[in-house]
């Protein structure tokens, strides 16, 4: 298929593609063909039905599968709408790395967008907490772009097997013009129809990974042989234990006082900012080991990331302000 | 060495295993108190589906409205409200999967204010699981939940008859319930219904059996998940592919993208695009994984044809040999989702396949009473009414029957002014024959005496009036052509053209809200020179001068882009 990335090829097995791609490919749709075959399908909605379609680019591993989604989709033509990525600068410069690289791959445009007003001002997760952080760094900046760049539809990839405020978001989310979320005012949707009627200024978020699930992303990489973010795999890495979660130390200057790193095999369940991301113990270095593992301790992917937990329903109080 | 191989082995056919699971989608209907949340929490706990950290996160959570020692309600009621109301109020989805099946839930609340979420939930259900309270029997909410369940199609039923431990998991109390159901479920024609007697709080014929039902042989209720035919609601073997959009990256390559809904496409086949319903065949199924020899039902790829024919987003390539039905008049029953009740007679949008129109109800036939089933007269619908009503659309539609096909036989109505989408709809049958003018007044009732206006007109058409003027040999095909768009079309002929009969036949149409055509060799220059200038203010469009040096394909295409231009006009005049 496409270039084989050094992620790759640092870290790809001897899991038997062949085998794979025929399990995959048998004449029966599987779940996962049956999952890509819906996600396509409402990506080309999206493209069909809206003037101005971007697509959220995390640089994670959803976000790997959305854009080979959207390959899919249009191909042999390019991919119609341009990526956009939220950058914090708090992202692991890894991710940032490997942005570049594939963007410029896939033959996609990429649009970075930050929040340098609250950045100058020095936000901070330390500082503003991750509450107020997120929502200058993330949502406020990710509406920023959105109003800048005239999209009324943003892609993202957004699982509903995630949260549980997630599990009740609509594959064709409605915002309002400040970009809001009303769960007790949704849009039905029944069958494959989606609502794209909006008036200015108001959006939809559209999620065409709803229903898969993190197996089903990991199983889809594994089978399509989807480039990821090196940072996935476990390596020996210069670590903190900082409330209950492992900080992954790029330099010395984030440490806290009385911190001594040290080194563990470590790797990200799911990819975030820097100081707010947590890497787990693990010994899986190649993706048949992710899914290993991911299978035999089951524990949500996003239980070492602290915004979720700040409160309960703290991820439904961001998505109402307009978080994806 | 050997053991590493093995385990390699071991692994691949596991993922070998996990990448040929199929599908399941299910829904779960249940009134607040029957344990609905409980059940699926039981569930998705029991099945090892619940990820230790949430299941600690529940533990530590301050609520606990059970008197056990985990509240596995709370694993699915999601938003806030609902955790402060103790209730369910919005369709939440689930996943988990077993070592031999996928399941997707669609958690819906049961209630009688939210008939709409069930019915979304039920919309993409392959299954349905319908929670009965031992205790209590059957209620009228287990009546409208079943109706709602074979309404929109779900093949497979699944009473659970929960809190058998309330009643001490007695055999009489179970068959009683069951018997019942199995009426019900006669009654409304579902396909398949079974019953299994459960306790969520207990786990009882959950995912193992229950030593305290021995008198039940059947499965438990995760065995029969497992193990059910995956039923689509409905399929006919035809092809239907509703064109999503047209792939057009250079000028070598025209293809056609969309998700095959119904039937098979094989590399050759002949197909008819609808609605111009010309003919060609396939000439490749492109993905990006390669060329295909054949793709099936779910599959989405893109369709090179043989020759070079005008299709759009909205049209649909379909089966030669069994096409779905062409029309703009039809009957349907609605499920009214908006808390503005219907108005008869309005314009709403019909989102169908890929194709969007404008839809009105011009009648309601009857309400159904969802508890009872009976048939009620009504004159509009409120908030989960479900009616059978006459529909009329400004262009025709593509559809089978809703029975026959879930894809091509739903659409949803979209009010234009809020956007919201305010119904659900499932057509039932075509009525292009039966409908006769007489009939749409008598549907409309005689409630109102005050006189059409053009803009009523203009709803109904879909279009405004014009007047095309052509060079006589080309009007046949103009209005084929006209007509094949749903435009109103009638043909002046002989003496209605001589002067002094013509303008009062002319006006007679044209305040009709008719595309008149005419002629224009058979008007005299008097006739003329007048629908220049005393008519000024009409539309009028004359495509005969010119018209001998365009072929006659030019000039109808000119006739279209005109006409398609009055479905316009009347827009700007009412400020939409």
């Amino acid at each position: 298929m496409s270039h084989i990335t050094t992620a790759e090829v640092e870290n790809r097995d001897g899991a038997d593609a062949g085998l794979l791609a025929s399990a995959v490919y048998a004449g029966r749709l599987s779940h996962l063909r049956k999952l890509e075959a819906e996600s396509i399908y409402i990506v080309r909605e999206a493209v069909a039905e809206f003037s101005h379609p971007v697509m959220m680019y995390s640089i994670g591993k959803d976000s790997s599968v959305m854009l080979r989604l959207a390959q899919k989709a249009f191909h042999p033509g390019k991919i119609p709408f341009p990526l956009l990525h939220i950058d914090t600068s708090y992202k692991f410069p890894e991710m940032i790395a490997f942005r570049d690289a594939y963007a410029k791959e896939v033959g996609a445009q990429l649009i970075v967008h930050r929040n340098e007003e609250a950045l100058q001002a020095g936000a901070n997760p330390f500082a503003l907490g991750t509450q107020k952080c997120c929502g200058l760094l993330k949502t406020k900046s990710l509406l920023d772009a959105l109003a800048d760049g005239g999209f009324n539809a943003a892609l993202g990839g957004a699982r509903r097997d995630e949260e549980k405020s997630r599990a009740k978001e609509r594959i064709y989310s409605f915002r309002d013009a400040h970009g809001q979320w009303d769960p007790k005012n949704q849009r039905p949707e029944l069958w494959n129809l989606f609502n794209s009627r909006i008036d200015k200024s108001e959006s939809i978020r559209v999620f065409p990974l709803s229903n898969w699930t993190e197996l089903d992303v990991w199983l889809y990489i594994l089978a399509e042989n989807i480039p990821i973010v090196p940072l996935y795999y476990a390596k020996e890495r210069e670590v903190v234990l900082r409330n209950g979660s492992l900080v992954v130390i790029h330099d010395r200057s984030e440490l806290q006082f009385g911190e001594e790193p040290r080194l563990v095999k470590c790797r990200m369940r799911s990819l975030g900012c820097v100081p707010c991301t947590g890497a787990i113990r693990s010994e899986a270095d190649t993706l048949p080991k992710i899914i290993e593992e991911m299978i035999s301790f089951r524990r949500s992917e996003r239980e070492n990331r602290a915004i979720d937990h700040d409160e309960e329903g703290s991820m439904e109080m961001k998505k109402r302000e307009g978080y994806f | 060495m050997s053991t590493a191989l093995a385990t390699v082995d071991a692994f691949n056919s596991f993922l070998q295993q996990e990448l040929t699971k199929d599908l399941l989608r299910f829904t779960t209907a249940g009134s607040v108190d029957d344990g609905k949340s409980t059940l699926i929490g039981r569930l998705l706990h029991d099945a090892k589906g619940v990820y230790e950290d949430q299941l600690a996160s529940v533990k530590k959570s301050k609520v606990n409205r059970s008197n056990g020692l985990i509240d596995f309600s709370l694993l699915t009621d999601g938003l806030r409200a609902e955790r402060e109301q103790g209730i369910t109020i919005d369709v939440a989805y689930r996943y988990f999967a077993t070592a031999r099946r996928r399941f997707i839930i669609a958690d819906t609340p049961g209630h009688e204010q939210y008939t709409r979420n069930m019915a979304t939930g039920a919309s993409t259900a392959n299954l349905a699981i319908i929670l009965v309270d031992a205790t209590k029997g059957l209620l009228p909410q287990t009546r409208r939940h079943s109706y709602i369940a074979s309404l929109l199609g779900i093949p497979n039923v699944v009473a659970a008859i929960n809190k058998m431990d309330l009643v001490d998991y007695c055999e009489d109390v179970f068959s009683r319930l069951s018997d019942d159901f199995q009426e019900l479920a006669a009654q409304l024609g579902i396909a398949s219904a079974i019953c299994i007697p459960v306790s969520a709080t207990e786990g009882d014929n959950i995912v193992d059996a229950s030593t305290k039902t021995p008198w039940y042989e059947g499965p438990t209720l995760l065995e029969y998940l497992e193990t059910v035919p995956v039923r689509e609601a409905a399929t006919i073997e035809s092809l239907r592919f509703p064109v999503q959009l047209v792939i057009r990256p250079d000028s070598t390559f025209r293809g056609f993208a969309g998700q095959i809904v119904e039937g098979r496409v094989r590399v050759g086949d002949p197909i008819v695009a609808l609605p111009s319903g010309k003919s060609t065949s396939v000439r490749s199924i492109v993905t990006f994984d390669g060329n295909l020899d054949s793709a099936g039902q779910g599959e989405s790829v893109t369709l090179e044809l043989d020759d070079e024919i005008d299709i759009s987003r909205g049209d649909m390539l379909v089966s030669p040999l069994r096409q779905p039905t062409t029309s703009a008049v039809f009957v349907a029953t609605l499920v009214w989702m908006s808390e503005k009740p219907l108005v008869v007679g309005q314009s709403y949008l019909a989102k169908h396949t890929t194709r969007s129109v404008k839809a009105r109800v011009t009648g309601v036939r009857h309400r159904v009473n969802v508890n009872t089933l009976a048939h009620e007269s009504a004159g509009t619908l409120d908030m989960n009414s479900i009616a059978v009503v006459d529909v009329e659309t400004s262009h025709p539609l593509l559809f089978d029957l809703y029975e026959q096909s879930r894809s091509t036989g739903s659409f949803i109505l979209i009010d234009p002014i809020s956007n919201a989408t305010v119904a659900a709809a499932m057509i039932l049958e075509d009525d292009s024959e039966s409908t006769s003018p007489a009939r749409h007044l008598d549907s409309r009732g005689a409630d109102s005496s005050r006189p059409v206006t053009a803009v009523e007109k203009f709803e109904r058409h879909g279009h405004g009036p014009a007047m095309f003027l052509l060079p006589g040999a080309a009007i046949e095909a103009a209005e084929r052509a006209l007509f094949a768009e749903g435009f109103e079309t009638i043909v002046l002929r002989g003496d209605s053209l001589r002067q002094g009969h013509f303008f009062y036949v002319f006006d007679l149409l044209y305040s009709a809200g008719f595309v008149i055509l005419a002629g224009a060799e058979a008007l005299d220059a008097e006739v003329r020179r007048e629908l220049q200038q005393e008519r000024a203010e009409r539309t009028v469009f004359d495509v005969s001068s010119g018209a001998d040096e365009v072929s006659s394909n030019e000039l109808i295409s000119r006739v279209l882009i005109n006409a398609r231009s009055l479905r316009l006009g009347t827009h700007a005049e009412k400020g939409e």
